[in-house]
């Protein structure tokens, strides 16, 4: 008798229904079509990475021959070898300059809001405008050297867009430009979550400000960095739009990466396959951060 | 010697005054407790003696030298802090071992101060944890080792019990106050618990808006305080206030007060003249005195 009115409170009701199944409802349309649209579109890449299409997809297998090709092919090298110097120094400068302005911020300084949003506002900004821009600052008849020749200083030099051995460099400096403000942001929040007598127990303790920050601080902000590198990897080896905005891939291929490549091969040199083998090889790098970056957290997750 | 003055510290934060020719001196060896409501400035004036906020004006001298100027780290005091502080990526032993290190003191001496510390405080078997794997307890064990470690002039404690369960919080009294006198150094402790301040102090500082109300021994400011801020600021259960009228009464004075069903008594004043004419007379609960 008495169970009666809790049975009816236990039925769900229509609107009660809908409530449950509506996250359902809403992530069903990107559920059925990520598994087409991105890992289906993976799958046909490598498919086609082992066909000899040219202009159009064939279906002409012909094994590994296309990742042979490309690791036969000086310009897949210059591109590897200049992903991973511009990868390199872009983390790492990105890395120290951005730490190094959340700590000079985080002083309890005027105006900090209006600062951070100053060393921000290159993140709003597309890598396409950050390369046009640094293209025209970096123009030898221009920009920079220009400038500084007519302060009077005839012999400054400052043309590496035009040097092939030096326009890698460039990237990293458009990047870094671009990013380092991001890491800063990163960092700084990193930084707002230390108890500030952390810092003043290792004043008392006699230690130095740049000792207290890297000995006491930094150790505390190693899933800052974590997560920091990990973003810039992933920006790194994607990076497309500020080579081909900044120098175009050149002087000559000087400047290409692994993307620009790929883009190359596939849609202007009607090299579908070659251009597949070397996005499949792309992926292999991506993965190769990204996995052991899931396992961490997935094993964190488990322990936590 | 004294082993800590403050002489007319004054600090002010744009036009807010936090502290108001604040002037204590306490002897070495003695256990002196800055206690108040919050806001008070207490933090501040412990602050200002770490050396962590600069004052406006006024002096701080710790064992008879001018320190106001000094940096934290010249000054030779210790401080243990009510979010205990910890390094969080050091083990117990490097935390303890940490000031020592910056001080240049060579390893061995360091490893000896860690062992002896960390005896006196049992905290011998936590030596290589990380703090985040400590209880509440045990970190403020570590927090007062990394203190003592060091054996400098003057500690300062900043609330150093307030985050503990309140049994652990007893425990923990009782024993700063018996390591007090083993370690014999002038301690200043800060903390809005009175219950804290009368059982550990030698010496207690009421402090209110700034100001230094009161600075006495417990027993003083307890039987025998200033105004009325400090009389029902004081003591547990707190002092019961009533409102009476002081009249002349024969040769003495006698005190009118009025009751609820219009009964007036009159009670004798019992010697000398009182404090003041007509107000408010104060005495602690449980005291022999007539008041309540």
């Amino acid at each position: 008798m008495s169970e009666t009115p809790t049975r009816t409170a236990l039925r769900p009701t229509a609107s009660g229904r809908l409530q449950a199944w509506l996250p359902r409802l809403v992530l069903a349309p990107s559920v059925a079509v990520s598994p087409f649209f991105v890992y289906g579109f993976m799958l046909w890449t490598f498919v086609l990475s082992l066909t000899s299409s040219r202009m159009l997809p064939s279906y002409d297998f012909v094994g590994f021959g296309q990742y042979a090709r490309l690791m036969a092919n000086e310009r897949w090298w210059v591109a590897s070898t200049n992903l991973m110097i511009f990868g390199t120094l872009f983390i790492v400068i990105c890395l120290v300059l951005g730490a190094l302005l959340a700590m000079l911020l985080d002083q309890k300084i005027r105006q900090e809001g209006a600062l951070r949003t100053v060393y921000l506002y290159p993140m709003a900004l597309s890598f396409i405008v950050t390369g046009v821009v640094w293209k025209w600052l970096l123009n030898p008849q221009l920009g920079i050297q220009a400038m500084v020749r007519s302060w009077g200083f005839e012999s400054f030099e400052f043309d590496w867009i035009v040097d092939p051995d030096m326009a890698v460099y460039t990237l990293v400096i458009a990047a870094v430009w671009q990013a380092s403000g991001f890491v800063m942001a990163l960092f700084l929040a990193g930084l707002r979550g230390i108890d500030d007598s952390i810092i003043k127990a290792a004043q008392l303790d006699g230690a130095s400000l740049p000792r207290i920050y890297w000995r006491v601080v930094m150790p505390c902000l190693r899933p800052v960095v974590f997560s920091a590198v990990m973003i810039l990897a992933h920006i790194a080896i994607k990076s497309f739009d500020l080579v081909v905005a900044l120098t175009g891939g050149g002087p000559g291929y000087a400047t290409d990466l692994p993307a620009t490549f790929m883009y190359t091969h596939a849609f202007n040199r009607a090299q579908i396959g070659l251009g597949s083998a070397s996005a499949m090889l792309m992926l292999g790098g991506v993965l190769a951060i990204l996995i052991p970056y899931l396992y961490s957290e997935l094993r964190s997750r488990k322990h936590g | 010697m004294a082993a800590l003055e403050i002489h007319n510290v004054r600090k002010e934060f744009g036009s807010e005054r936090v502290l108001k020719d604040v002037s204590i001196s306490i002897d070495s060896g003695e256990f002196l407790i800055l206690v108040g409501p919050s806001g008070c400035g207490k933090s501040t004036l412990m602050n200002a003696i770490a050396g962590l906020e600069p004052v406006t004006s006024g002096n701080i001298y710790i064992d008879g030298k001018d320190v106001t100027w000094r940096t934290p780290a010249e000054r030779d005091i210790a401080m243990v802090f009510q979010s205990y502080a910890l390094y969080p990526s050091m083990t117990v032993r490097h935390n303890i071992s940490f000031g020592l290190e910056m001080r240049k003191v060579p390893k061995a001496e360091r490893e000896a101060a860690v062992e002896r510390v960390a005896d006196l405080l049992q905290i011998s078997h936590l030596l290589e944890r990380k703090p985040a794997q400590l209880s509440g307890g045990k970190r403020q064990r570590v927090a007062m080792g990394r203190a003592l470690a060091r054996e400098p002039k003057v500690y300062l404690f900043d609330e150093p019990l307030s985050n503990l369960d309140a049994k652990l919080r007893v425990d923990m009294r009782t024993e700063i106050k018996k390591l007090h006198p083993r370690l014999g150094t002038t301690i200043v402790y800060v903390t809005h618990d009175q219950v804290e301040a009368m059982t550990l102090a030698d010496c207690i500082a009421v402090m209110r808006d700034g100001h230094i109300l009161q600075l006495g021994s417990p027993d003083e400011v307890y039987n025998n305080p200033v105004d009325m801020f400090v009389a029902g600021f004081m003591g547990s259960p707190s002092m019961n206030f009533i409102r009476a009228t002081l009249e002349a009464d024969g040769d003495g004075y006698a005190l009118r007060i009025a009751t609820p069903d219009e009964v007036d008594l009159l009670l004798p004043w019992p010697n000398g003249p009182p404090y003041g004419r007509a107000g408010g007379a104060a005495r602690q609960a449980g005291d022999s005195r007539p008041a309540a």
